[in-house]
């Protein structure tokens, strides 16, 4: 069986940038910086979510059928949210010229 | 469709070929069928659950016919009325149309038709009939208990704050049928990514392969979202955490948004599987290559990606935003395209192609008018203002009774005609199943069609009682119901009836390519007694071993 | 378990004892049950999805009710749980490690390690549990929520019915995830038990590969949990 054996280093490197990562989570909500805080959370939370998937889930070193499989899910979940966001994010607006103005 | 594939020198004398060692007398009793992993019993099993609660939700479509033969509402109470929909629509949907196909004709083909010995988790496969069965036991529990009258749909605040009959126990029986589905679906992925037979590629693989591959996709990506829909109902209901609840901010908009999600592919699971039955129906009994093989294959897979995108078209009149309501229509007449691509490759197939009406063809030929009737005025209700005109009539009912009923249970029943003797090694009598074909397409025409008009008149549905001048259109809808329903009786009757004094059909009676004709008829447990090796595509009816090999074969009279 | 190969007791020919008949090789039934499961897991996405798709709407009209709800929720327990189930992933990826290296002690000692954090998780979130209860914050008729915050002095109703919404997708979302990590000791249990008794080698550790997905995958919907509920509404007043 071809298998690919990584290193205890390179698991506890990105153990310890995973902490690290929680830290600056924590951290940065702390300070107020509007929509921005979203991003930072989202950004930091999703940079946690590949690393685990990259190295612990080993993505890194399988076949393309298995990304495909992740990065599938992960899209089809973007289209339940995102199209049911278009709805809510275009309610109660009307045209000018619809509006009789 | 192979070469290599050595079976026994093929005897059709009844004698030899009924001792042959085949998956049916492999092993006798009642454990031997309850512990099986062997996908073919698994797939005899899923049709006796299947069958029994298609009558069931039979019965109570019976019952609501019988209640709308006259204007007044004299047969039932209102309420009562008001369940027997209900459970017709989830007896219907959940517990026949979305396993029928998959589970019964897909569990038994797909390893057949890539020569696998099996799925990949035969295992996780039984696991699936038990789970549809608990399932199935909670909603029948719901059902002798009183039922449910929320409709199939659930909608909220309803569901969750004035329906009081049995909407927690039926949501658990359907949230619990749903593992069965996704074990179904994951399991043909896999088996038809990593079990596929020496030479098999992809371009190979025939075109019920493909749409059940597309199905499984569509399970494994829709389903979970509504078991999370119907768990966050059944939880509202139960510990009054308001998800929901309009009093409490909620939107019951938002229910909808999630339930469509899947509710709207769902009906994709349910007619991607008939239309690949109906491709290698088309294939077999006009004895061609399907037109545009490749075409045909990634519409399945078109089909199934476009049909994520537009669930929203059920909330055209829901308070919906009229600018999402206009994206959701746009992409709703989009599927059309590759609907309506397979609708004309199928006929180009049928042009100059040496046709025989053998029974399983009538369906195929039944299913093309059906199924572009259905389509076509799918095309009407995307549209939004005819939409506003005749939502929730039986417009609508009509429109997708002839997508589930035309189009699903005409490939379903055409698959059993066709792969019956591949099943049972039997054949069954032939003028009673063409007669049964008759009555089922003149039945099924009649039932709906007048229901057709009633909505467009604004008949509106879900009502136990309408004005008079809608009775004569309902008379003939009932009528028609009447003859469906002995159309269905038929086959019942004459496929258990082959079982057992049925003629022995031989390996291939309709001297079909593929490989699940190239082993015997009933197959071994093993399915192939050598690998078998694939050179070229499917349907080659043309090439010259094909030939000989039709000509030596007894065609059914 | 989608993909547990146990030894299939027909199997007549040569094979590898964990070879099920259906399969030609070790090789296919690993990329096999791989694949089984990430399609697992994309149901898990989906299932979870429906529960992110609620929060991301709600949030967007009601944002403050959200924050000011979310700010009433423990970050440092909320933090240490983070850290805690990270810390259970590396030991889960060092047990499938061990066995690579053939260690086969060490498999069992790093599927317990896996085992204490993901209870020691469970115990920290139940006393979270408790908190809420004693608060009120558990929606349903003894419900009652009056925001810690210097703007919004008077209890208004329409804030708290919709702070209900926000403690109903708390609870069910954390405790669907809760539920998942009870599931996957019982499966690290069971493995550990196997683990001891030398049932995995370099050779053969598939059902280890297979129940590490299933725990990293729990790990990272934590990833999300944690941000989206807890902090939002770190500095709201
Ligand atoms: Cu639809």
């Amino acid at each position: 069986m071809a298998e690919h054996v990584t290193s205890r280093k390179v698991y506890f490197l990105v153990f310890a940038a995973l902490l690290a990562l929680t830290l600056a989570t924590v951290l940065v909500a702390e300070v107020d910086l509007g929509v921005f805080n979203d991003v930072a959370a989202l950004t930091i939370a999703v940079t946690k979510a590949l690393l685990v998937l990259l190295f612990f889930m080993h993505v890194r070193h399988s076949t393309r059928m298995t990304a495909l499989t992740a990065v599938a899910g992960f899209f089809w979940l973007a289209l339940l949210i995102g199209l049911t966001m278009a709805d809510y994010a275009s309610r109660g607006q009307i045209l000018p010229y619809v509006a009789g103005k | 469709m192979n070469t290599t594939a050595a079976a026994p020198p093929v005897t059709t004398t009844a004698e030899t070929a009924f001792r042959r060692p085949n998956y049916l007398n492999a092993a006798y009793g009642v454990r031997s069928w309850l512990l099986t992993r062997d996908h073919k019993r698994i797939a005899i099993l899923y049709l006796i659950s299947v069958t029994t609660f298609f009558a069931i939700g039979s019965l109570f479509a019976l019952l609501i016919r019988l209640e709308l033969l006259t204007p007044e509402g004299d047969l039932f109470q209102p309420d009562t009325y008001n369940r027997l929909f209900t459970m017709h629509g989830v007896v219907m949907v959940f517990f026949f149309l979305i396993p029928a196909i998959p589970a019964v004709l897909g569990n038994f083909l797909v390893p057949l038709m890539i020569g696998a010995k099996d799925l990949a988790f035969p295992k996780l496969n039984l696991a699936s009939w038990y789970v549809y069965n608990l399932g199935g036991i909670f909603t029948l529990w719901a059902i002798i208990h009183g039922g449910v009258d929320t409709g199939w749909t659930f909608y909220t605040p309803f569901s969750t704050h004035y329906s009081n009959t049995y909407v927690i126990a039926t949501a658990l029986g359907i949230f619990i049928n749903g593992f069965s589905t996704i074990f179904t679906g994951l399991n043909f992925i896999v088996t038809i990514h990593r079990m596929r037979a020496p030479g098999l590629t992809w371009f190979r693989l025939p075109l019920f392969i493909w749409a059940t591959y597309a199905t499984s996709v569509i399970i494994v990506l829709g389903t979970p979202v509504i078991a999370i829909t119907l768990l966050l109902v059944a939880v509202e209901k139960t510990f009054h955490l308001g998800i929901f609840d309009p009093a409490l901010g909620g939107d019951p908009v938002l229910f909808q948004h999630m339930f469509w999600f899947y509710s709207h592919p769902a009906v994709y699971i349910m007619i991607l599987p008939a239309m690949g039955v109906e491709s290698e129906l088309i294939a077999a009994f006009a004895r061609k290559r399907i037109v545009g093989y490749k075409v045909v294959a990634f519409a399945s897979i078109a089909i199934a990606v476009l049909g994520f995108l537009v669930w929203g078209h059920h909330m055209f009149v829901a308070g919906e935003s009229i600018y999402a309501a206009t994206i959701f229509s746009v992409l709703s007449m989009l599927v059309a395209i590759p609907s309506a691509v397979k609708v004309f490759n199928w006929t180009a197939t049928l042009y100059q192609g040496s046709i025989s009406f053998q029974t399983p063809m009538l369906y195929a030929l039944g299913f093309i008018g059906l199924f572009t009737l259905g389509g076509l005025t799918g095309v009407m209700v995307a549209t939004l203002g005819f939409d506003v005109h005749v939502h929730d009539t039986y417009f609508v009912v009509a429109h997708f009774h002839y997508i589930m009923v035309g189009g699903t249970i005409m490939g379903y029943l055409g698959g059993l005609h066709y792969w019956w003797p591949k099943i049972s090694g039997k054949l069954y009598p032939a003028f009673l199943s063409k007669l049964a074909a008759l009555l089922v397409f003149v039945g099924f025409n009649l039932t709906f069609f007048p229901q057709f008009i009633l909505g467009y008149l604004g008949m509106p549905r879900r009502y136990w009682s309408y004005p008079p001048e809608f009775q004569v259109l309902n008379v003939l809808s009932t009528a028609g119901a009447s003859i469906l329903g002995v159309g269905y009786l038929l086959p019942l009757c004459y496929f258990i009836w082959s079982m057992r004094y049925g003629k022995d059909s031989g390996d291939n009676p309709w001297g079909a390519v593929g490989l699940e004709w190239d082993t015997t008829s009933p197959p071994p447990t093993e399915n192939f007694y050598t690998t078998p090796v694939v050179t070229h595509g499917p349907y080659e009816y043309n090439r010259e071993e094909v030939h000989n090999r039709m000509s030596q074969e007894v065609t059914l009279g | 378990m989608a993909s547990s190969p146990l030894v299939d007791p027909h199997a007549t020919q040569a094979h590898h004892r964990a070879l099920a008949h259906q399969f030609d090789s070790l090789d296919q039934q690993k990329e096999s049950s791989t694949l089984g499961m990430w399609l697992f897991l994309v149901t898990e996405i989906m299932f979870f999805g429906g529960l992110f798709t609620a929060y991301v709407i709600y949030r967007t009209l009601y944002p403050q009710a959200f924050a000011l709800a979310s700010h009433t929720l423990n970050v440092p327990l909320g933090g240490a749980n983070t850290a805690i189930l990270i810390g259970s992933s590396l030991t889960m990826v060092l047990a499938i490690w061990a066995a690579q290296v053939n260690w086969r002690k060490g498999i069992a000692l790093f599927l317990l390690a896996t085992i204490a954090l993901g209870a020691t998780f469970l115990g920290i979130k139940s006393v979270e549990y408790r908190e809420k209860f004693e608060t009120h914050h558990v929606p349903g008729p003894s419900f009652h929520f009056v925001p810690e915050s210097e703007h919004v002095k008077v209890t208004d109703p329409q804030l708290e019915r919709h702070a209900s919404i926000f403690f109903s997708l708390y609870f069910i979302m954390t405790g669907l995830h809760a539920l998942h990590m009870i599931i996957g000791i019982g499966i690290l249990a069971v493995l550990t038990v196997l683990a001891w008794k030398g049932k995995y080698d370099s050779e053969y550790h598939n059902p280890l590969e297979m129940t590490g997905l299933y725990w990293h995958f729990v790990d990272i919907v934590w990833i999300f949990l944690f941000p989206l509920l807890y902090l939002l509404g770190a500095h709201a007043r």
